[in-house]
């Protein structure tokens, strides 16, 4: 069967286009049926995708820019395949909802929310580097309009901090991406930044590493990790709630996915030099996000430093460099992104019955009069602090499993924020839902379009709970693959010292 | 005894390849002559529609007469009309177009007298083709002034408005500098190298003249100077924001793109033809003066509050990250500063209309709050004004992305790796003022933090009354649209711009 990706990646921007030149009554309608078109046809690429296979599925490969050997590469494999799912399902309740409140300039949101869905595929899908690249830096655009012009507060400084954050990281990457490119070019050679071939070539292992570290520094923003989180408070503080679910739940995997994806199999020698910072800075974002978690009222910080620490989870076990901790990271990418959208649309529904107030301590008791609600949070509660039966708890346990075998002390450190997990997200669920009513709140139940944006993705959260090998069996093959060469690379330096004291024995 | 007239050598010359000239310099005398008669019709329509069919004949000849290629300078070894030419005269005319589309309706027109604003207008791209075209120290300074000249009057078109005059003034003493400086640098390399021609320069390096030789490098050194005043390269860029806020917005936008264009097609061939063999010594200065100025143009940039100044700020900025083409001196930076000269042609004039449009019927001037909230009430300028700060600040899907890509790429290629960097962290600052005018057009009035000073009542200087309807300068809209729409396709599909500049890459032979 051919699956032609270029029309899921298009798709979402074109019906925001034509939403763009329909009534304003209609934009909204033109949107939400290119979601839905896109997760159809991502469910038939999910059932369609030969998992056992570890190279790319359905390639669309075609010239763009021949000058700059710029390709318009898209393709599939285990890595991306659950990264683009995501995508697809996440949209489609984020716009549904946002569908039924609402909107000043509705044109303008539906167009944003299109255009965003098509550049976060795009990222997602790209195997050549300048094209991850553009659609990395797309990726800003719609949301730096969707936070500025829909969000609350002090949004437009909200928006402009985000973005010269973000694109900070990204235009340093930009540089890098070019670097690489360029320095990788054989004498006489055509440049080219199709990672396929971008991984044949190799670069001086000086230049590796900074160029890592540029890419680095543009993944850990975007992620966020400690310390390049400064953006994260205002941010999600502004941000509307439908749009803070995606920019929570799925753009803050093309970091991490970024590391698998280009960083670990072109530049190995790179990744494995800097391997104990970025396991130190993983660390640090899981006790500090943990931590802080745990000490906000808000209940939108909450859920943004515990996304912190959760993210700090999938960088430690992508650079524990090692089968399992990959492994784990790859189906706790899918797992946060699964549990953090629902679980800000809850917040939404939580916030409109306390009058906008998003206090811990002004809110309380809602799950007497609304037990579906309560039902439902708690469901996404236990899979967020990874209760044994979640798929939370499968990957957190494969990327522990991973860090134990080689890095014991990072590996113990990390379990630490396991519990922390526990004691903040009880602590919301308890906070909003038992306790005495607060005066403010009208404990009502959620209603039907919330419950049908909520509903299908608790049940896919029950369903991967029961289920995890559905997910790792498909990218099992893929992510070993991935990380192969740094690990080569970190066995032959264990190794190396060995070497050197035989000799100098002899 | 009749004098031995006969057998002096007249030069040859080829008409075929002074087409384009000829036809914006006989524009210029036409329009001139047709702007005397008194009829209102024909001074406000027939001489801006003779200037415009003068500069379209002049993009068809040059198209009739491109041809890939080092071709050999023609008059005498005077003037090569080879594609680096003929690729930023293209940027010239249609600059020049733009400028009378854009002054059609425009106060200093009326004011300095049609003939004469159009026909300064024609000789001042004249000025420049013969500079971008200079093979020759003296046609180079020959150009020079014809370029600027014109432009010196033109500033200060707007009569009864003391920044036009004073805007005028202050180009014509910095200009004047600048041009003393360079004629200086050119007298010593004449000096150094005992030729005049470009050629004749590049054999007598590292041949007759050492590489180290002080008079050179001295020459060197101040050519470098004059034109980075033209250039608005810091350190000497402090005229720019007067200058361009002062003069009448459609000569700014024709100085901000086509002066632009002709400076850095002579530091190009200056610099990387005939000044190619010591690139070692000016090419670390050159990058010094391109860091300088890319630091120093975005953090000027950030407080201001007149958009006409936040744009030469910007414009300083941009010629930074040009530097870094040039002072690679390969084939690959030749091409990737024609390239980026191109677009920065569309997505500077895109800017600029919306600026006239607004100017001329708001209360604000040009004041950034002019601009607010236009995405609710003018989404036809808004669009335009968005796409070109996006495209400045290098977002990708526009042409900005493509260029300042190509650039950086240029940059590593040529072993400047951190010139790409510093390339990179210029733009991550520049966003801090594109974005804010997109904030101010779209995301409402009191959420946006202005610089400090306060709102200035400055009366609209449009040719007719503001209450008319907003909508009444269609041309100016039109132009803004259709250039914003030209920075997003030629992001999407840069083929046909990159097939130009790999054409424009072939002038000079001696790069590699």
């Amino acid at each position: 069967m051919t699956i032609h990706l270029s029309i899921v990646l298009f798709l979402p921007l074109a019906t925001g286009l034509i939403g763009a030149l329909l009534p304003a009554r209609y934009a909204r309608w033109a949107v939400l049926a290119g979601t839905v078109a896109v997760l159809a046809y991502a469910i038939v690429l999910l059932v369609d995708f030969d998992g056992s296979r570890a190279g790319l599925q359905y390639v669309t490969d075609d010239e763009w820019i021949s000058e700059l050997g710029i390709r318009y590469q898209l393709g599939i494999d285990g890595l991306n395949l659950f990264m683009v799912v995501l995508t697809a399902i996440a949209w489609v309740p984020c716009t549904l909802v946002a569908c039924f409140r609402e909107q000043d300039r509705p044109r303008l949101f539906f167009f944003n929310m299109g255009l965003a869905e098509t550049a976060v595929l795009g990222a997602f899908m790209a195997q050549d580097l300048a094209l991850f690249v553009v659609f990395f830096d797309l990726m800003l655009v719609p949301f730096y309009f969707l936070i500025g012009g829909w969000g609350t507060g002090d949004r437009v400084r909200a928006t402009t901090k985000f973005v010269i954050y973000t694109m900070a990281g990204s235009l340093l990457m930009l540089a890098g991406a070019v670097a690489l490119g360029v320095l990788s070019t054989p004498d006489g050679g055509h440049i080219s930044f199709s990672l396929a071939v971008l991984q044949e070539r190799s670069v001086s292992e000086g230049t590796q590493q900074w160029i890592v570290l540029l890419f680095a520094l543009a993944f850990f923003v975007k992620a966020p990790l400690f310390p390049l989180h400064g953006w994260v408070p205002e941010t999600y503080r502004s941000t509307p709630i439908v749009v803070l679910a995606l920019l929570s739940g799925v753009l803050s995997k093309v970091g991490a996915y970024g590391f698998l994806r280009i960083v670990l199999p072109v530049m190995p020698e790179g990744s494995q030099h800097w391997q104990e910072l970025f396991i130190i800075v993983a660390v640090f974002s899981i006790l500090y996000g943990s931590v802080l978690a745990f000490s906000q009222d808000n209940v939108r910080l909450v859920v943004a430093y515990s996304s912190i620490a959760q993210l700090g989870f999938i960088v430690l076990g992508i650079f524990a460099l090692e089968d399992k901790g990959a492994q784990g990271a790859v189906l706790q990418m899918l797992n946060h992104g699964l549990v953090v959208v629902p679980l800000f649309l809850i917040i939404g529904v939580i916030t409109m019955r306390s009058g906008g107030s998003e206090s811990l301590l002004r809110l309380g008791g809602m799950a007497v009069r609304a037990p579906v609600l309560a039902a439902l949070f708690l469901l996404v509660t236990f899979a967020t602090l990874a209760m044994p039966g979640s798929s939370n708890f499968v990957g957190e346990l494969l990327v522990l499993f991973g860090t134990f075998e080689d890095k014991l002390v990072y590996g113990l450190v990390a379990s630490l924020g396991v519990v922390l997990a526990g004691v903040y997200m009880i602590r919301v669920f308890q906070r909003t839902m038992h306790n005495r009513v607060a005066p403010a709140v009208e404990p009502r139940e959620i209603g039907r379009i919330d419950l049908a944006a909520v509903a299908p993705l608790v049940a896919v959260i029950v369903a991967l709970g029961a289920y995890p090998n559905f997910v790792v069996d498909r990218t099992e093959a893929t992510t070993v693959r991935k990380i192969q060469p740094a690990r080569a690379v970190a066995a032959e330096q264990a190794r190396a010292p060995a070497h050197r004291e035989v000799s100098a024995i002899r | 005894m009749i004098l031995p007239l006969a057998d002096v050598p007249a030069p040859v010359i080829d008409y075929r390849g002074l087409s384009p000239l000829m036809a914006t310099l006989g524009g210029s005398v036409v329009v001139l002559m047709v702007g005397l008669v008194r009829s209102p019709f024909v001074r406000r329509v027939l001489v801006p529609a003779l200037t415009a069919v003068s500069l379209l004949a002049a993009i068809g000849l040059t198209i009739w007469i491109w041809e890939p290629g080092d071709r050999e300078p023609i008059i005498e070894r005077a003037i090569a009309m080879d594609t680096l030419t003929l690729g930023v005269s293209m940027l010239f005319f249609v600059a020049g177009l733009v400028t009378v589309v854009l002054s059609f309706r425009s106060l200093a027109a009326r004011e300095a007298g049609h003939g004469e604003y159009y026909s300064l207008l024609l000789g001042s791209i004249t000025g420049m083709v013969v500079l971008a075209g200079a093979e020759n120290l003296i046609t180079l300074f020959v150009g020079l002034e014809l370029l600027s000249i014109p432009l010196y009057v033109l500033c200060a078109t707007e009569l009864h408005r003391r920044t036009s005059l004073e805007a005028g003034l202050k180009y014509l003493v910095i200009g004047s500098v600048g041009s003393a400086t360079l004629l200086y640098g050119l007298a010593l390399i004449y000096g150094a190298t005992g030729s005049t021609g470009f050629d004749g320069i590049q054999g007598a390096i590292g041949d007759t003249v050492g590489l180290a030789d002080p008079l050179l490098l001295t020459g060197i050194a101040l050519s470098a100077t004059g034109l980075a005043f033209k250039a608005s390269v810091a350190p000497f860029h402090q005229w720019t924001p007067d200058v361009y806020q002062g003069a009448p917005t459609p000569i700014t936008t024709f100085m901000a793109v086509a002066t632009k264009a002709a400076a850095f097609a002579v530091f190009l061939r200056l610099f990387d033809f005939a000044l190619g063999l010591s690139q070692l010594d000016w090419a670390p200065a050159l990058a010094a003066l391109a860091t300088a100025t890319i630091v120093i143009g975005n953090v000027g940039a950030i407080a201001q509050r007149s958009m006409k100044r936040l744009l030469a700020w910007s414009s300083v900025a941009q010629a930074g990250y040009l530097l870094a083409g040039v002072v690679v001196g390969s084939e690959l930076g030749l091409r990737a500063t024609a390239f980026y000269l191109a677009v920065y042609l569309l997505m500077n004039v895109a800017a600029f209309a919306v600026v006239i449009a607004r100017e001329r019927v708001s209360e604000h001037g040009d004041d950034l709050a002019s601009l607010e909230l236009l995405g609710r009430t003018q989404p036809w300028l808004a669009w335009p004004m968005t796409i070109a700060m996006l495209s400045l600040a290098g977002f990708p899907a526009t042409a900005g992305f493509i260029g300042k890509f190509f650039l950086i790429d240029a940059s590593v290629s040529g072993d400047y790796t951190w010139l790409g960097i510093v390339i990179v962290v210029g733009s991550v600052v520049s966003l801090a003022y594109y974005l804010r005018v997109v904030a101010v057009m779209w995301m409402g009035r009191y959420e946006v933090e202005l610089p400090a000073p306060p709102r200035r009542r400055v009366k609209p200087v449009a040719g007719w009354s503001p209450e008319g309807d907003v909508r009444a300068q269609p041309e100016v809209a039109a132009v803004a649209i259709l250039f914003a729409a030209a920075t997003i396709v030629f992001g999407i599909f840069p083929d046909p711009l990159f097939d130009a500049a790999r054409d424009v890459g072939t002038a000079l032979s001696n790069l590699h």
